[in-house]
């Protein structure tokens, strides 16, 4: 188990590495000139010029990036060239909000997800089952920012039962929590049915019911407990597909996480905030993905045996 | 010539037996409802799209302005309303279309090109190459697609080409990895030692042996990532990063019905309505061609 924990931690310092590569040669070989968003209106060409021996910006761009993976390892991702501020203070100030919306996401999702897919499952081919998958792929086909704007327009603007944006209070987390869980929960339906389907076939399922155990505890006990563990692996991938994708949810709702920042970094070309961003999320994200797959070894002896024989 | 009438036979027994199984799988595709009318709804804005240039006028029916006629809700005249500037939205909508779908259809075929190359490459000759690929892929992996799509229309700048390349690039990784599974499948069955043995080049086999027998999955996964791709794109335009107005892509639509939700709903509603029964198509139609092609991929 240990030597997989340090593979994998092995792995994600090579795709760190990555990453930080790809996104800041994309962002900086950018053709816009970040000097023309910061430079004063009436700044002359020396003026600008001399702005851009000051960044640095003069100096070939793998020597640039040299530095920065010198204050990376520091912890220090720079400052925003708009507001000043320290890219990885403000980056850790709002991830808290983001990953508050996505844990809420998830938590919807499975409210939905798992009882439509384990009453899909056991009605195979009736309209129940139907009527499931069709909701599935609607939700799978709905785009989460035209659904946050209906939302918006009856539970807030109608009914006037939720704000419209902004994190004040439990409230607001509500519709972001909805809009982004909806589009997982459709996902996660049709692999809880799957995963049902399959179990469901098992001969101990037949044996329990012969020794005349109730269907309910067949169902919710021998059978649900064994289709879990996709389930978690999907809701897992999808904790990750929420902290990555919720940028437009975030922007509908004024919700202030790091999707906001991003966006807001990216309306005003600040280029060190969002290379700093980017390359957060994505270690924030294969962080949250190492424990979801330790987490899936602690809760399968299957799995913990198999890392206990190959340290795979 | 006994020799060669038998050879002559082979092949058209060949040809006869590919056209019955083809035969077979649009037979089961038939059967299926859900993939019919995806394919349906898809020929239809396929065609709506094609025939936009001949029933509108783009300068006067789709971007001119009407201002005595602004913000009318949906009527016979003006079947989805017009928006702030007087426009009709359901001409809109309809030339939306193109927009919309060619954006989708390009930038998969971006991905598709890209990944399949790469991923057959990973596949079939295994080793450096294959590690080199895979790691390169689990780098694009670990960057969301929607940043990854952000961070190249930041650097390429907001246009309709650059969101097609930002979307595409974006779906790359995922191609790579399936061409990649679906070729180390086949790599090592009968008939392709059996090429290699009486020389075929390896180009010639990974094109013709190789990848149309590893297609099931990668068409799948092209008709599932075109709506996808439809979502991505429209979402990008929908926060002012993809195609500029006055075009009436359906996320800039959206984008600029949203700041009149309040009282006129209706600018909002279409648009969303159209980017969903699109993508609710290719999805059908990509279940539906899962089934077909890959039984053992139904889940």
């Amino acid at each position: 188990m240990l030597r997989y924990i340090l593979r994998r931690i092995f792995l994600m310092i090579f795709v760190v590495l990555g990453v930080s590569f790809v996104v800041f040669f994309v962002i900086n070989l950018a053709p816009g000139d970040v000097l023309s968003k910061i430079a004063p209106e009436d700044a002359t060409l020396e003026e600008v010029e001399a702005l851009r021996v000051e960044l640095g910006l003069d100096r070939p761009i793998m020597f640039r990036y040299l530095d920065y993976m010198k204050g990376f390892v520091k912890g220090d991702l720079g400052k925003s060239y708009i507001t000043g501020d320290d890219v990885f203070k403000t980056y850790m100030a709002k991830l808290p909000a983001t990953l508050k919306l996505a844990f809420a996401s998830i938590f919807v999702s499975i409210l939905i997800s798992i009882p439509l897919g384990i009453m899909a499952a056991k009605n195979r081919g009736s309209w129940k089952d139907n009527v499931s998958m069709v909701a599935a792929l609607l939700g799978l086909s709905m785009p989460n920012f035209w659904l946050g704007l209906l939302l918006i327009l009856l539970f807030s603007l109608k009914l006037g039962w939720f704000p419209t944006g902004g994190a004040i209070g439990f409230k607001s987390l509500i519709l972001p929590a909805i809009t982004v869980g909806t589009g997982l929960a459709a996902l996660l339906t049709r692999t809880v049915r799957s995963s049902m389907l399959e179990v469901i076939r098992q001969d101990y399922l037949r044996t329990a019911r012969a020794k005349g155990v109730k269907e309910k505890i067949v169902i919710n006990k021998h059978a649900f407990k064994n289709a879990l563990i996709p389930t978690i692996t999907i809701a897992g991938t999808q904790l990750t597909r929420v902290l990555g994708g919720a940028v437009i949810t975030e922007t509908i709702f004024a919700w202030p996480g790091v999707g906001r920042l991003i966006l807001d970094a990216v309306y005003s070309r600040d280029v060190t905030m969002i290379t700093g961003c980017i390359i957060l999320k994505s270690i924030t994200i294969s962080i949250i993905l190492l424990i979801v797959d330790l987490l899936y070894a602690a809760v399968d002896p299957r799995i913990r045996a198999q890392f206990a024989k190959g340290g795979k | 010539m006994d020799n060669h009438r038998s050879k002559h036979k082979s092949i058209r027994t060949e040809k006869e037996t590919s056209r019955q199984h083809r035969n077979e799988l649009w037979y089961r595709f038939k059967k299926n409802k859900g993939a019919m009318l995806g394919l349906f709804i898809i020929v239809f804005l396929v065609l709506v799209a094609l025939s936009a240039d001949f029933l509108l006028d783009y300068k006067t029916d789709v971007i001119g302005q009407n201002l005595k006629e602004r913000l009318q809700s949906p009527s016979l005249t003006h079947l989805f309303g017009t928006d702030e500037l007087g426009r009709d939205l359901f001409f809109r909508v309809i030339y939306g279309a193109r927009f919309s779908i060619s954006i989708g259809v390009i930038s998969v075929s971006i991905g598709l090109i890209t990944g399949t190359f790469f991923g057959a490459i990973a596949g079939y000759f295994g080793g450096y190459i294959e590690e080199v690929i895979m790691r390169i892929t689990d780098i694009m992996s670990a960057i969301p697609s929607i940043l990854l799509a952000i961070a190249i229309v930041t650097a390429l700048g907001a246009s309709t080409l650059n969101l097609m390349i930002a979307v595409g690039v974006a779906s790359i990784p995922e191609f790579v990895r399936i061409t990649r599974a679906s070729v180390l499948m086949v790599r090592n069955q009968e008939f392709i030692e059996a090429a290699r043995a009486l020389g075929v080049k390896e180009w010639k086999i990974i094109i013709s042996h190789v990848l149309p027998n590893a297609l099931a999955p990668i068409i799948v996964q092209t008709t599932l990532t075109t709506g996808s791709s439809i979502i991505s794109a429209s979402g990008l335009s929908f926060l002012g990063l993809g195609v500029p107005a006055p075009a009436p892509e359906w996320g800039s639509l959206l984008s600029a019905g949203r700041k009149f939700i309040r009282g006129y709903a209706y600018l909002t509603l279409f648009p969303g309505m159209a980017i969903m029964f699109t993508v609710l198509a290719f999805n059908l139609m990509g279940d539906g061609l899962r089934d077909v092609l890959d039984p053992k991929l139904k889940q």
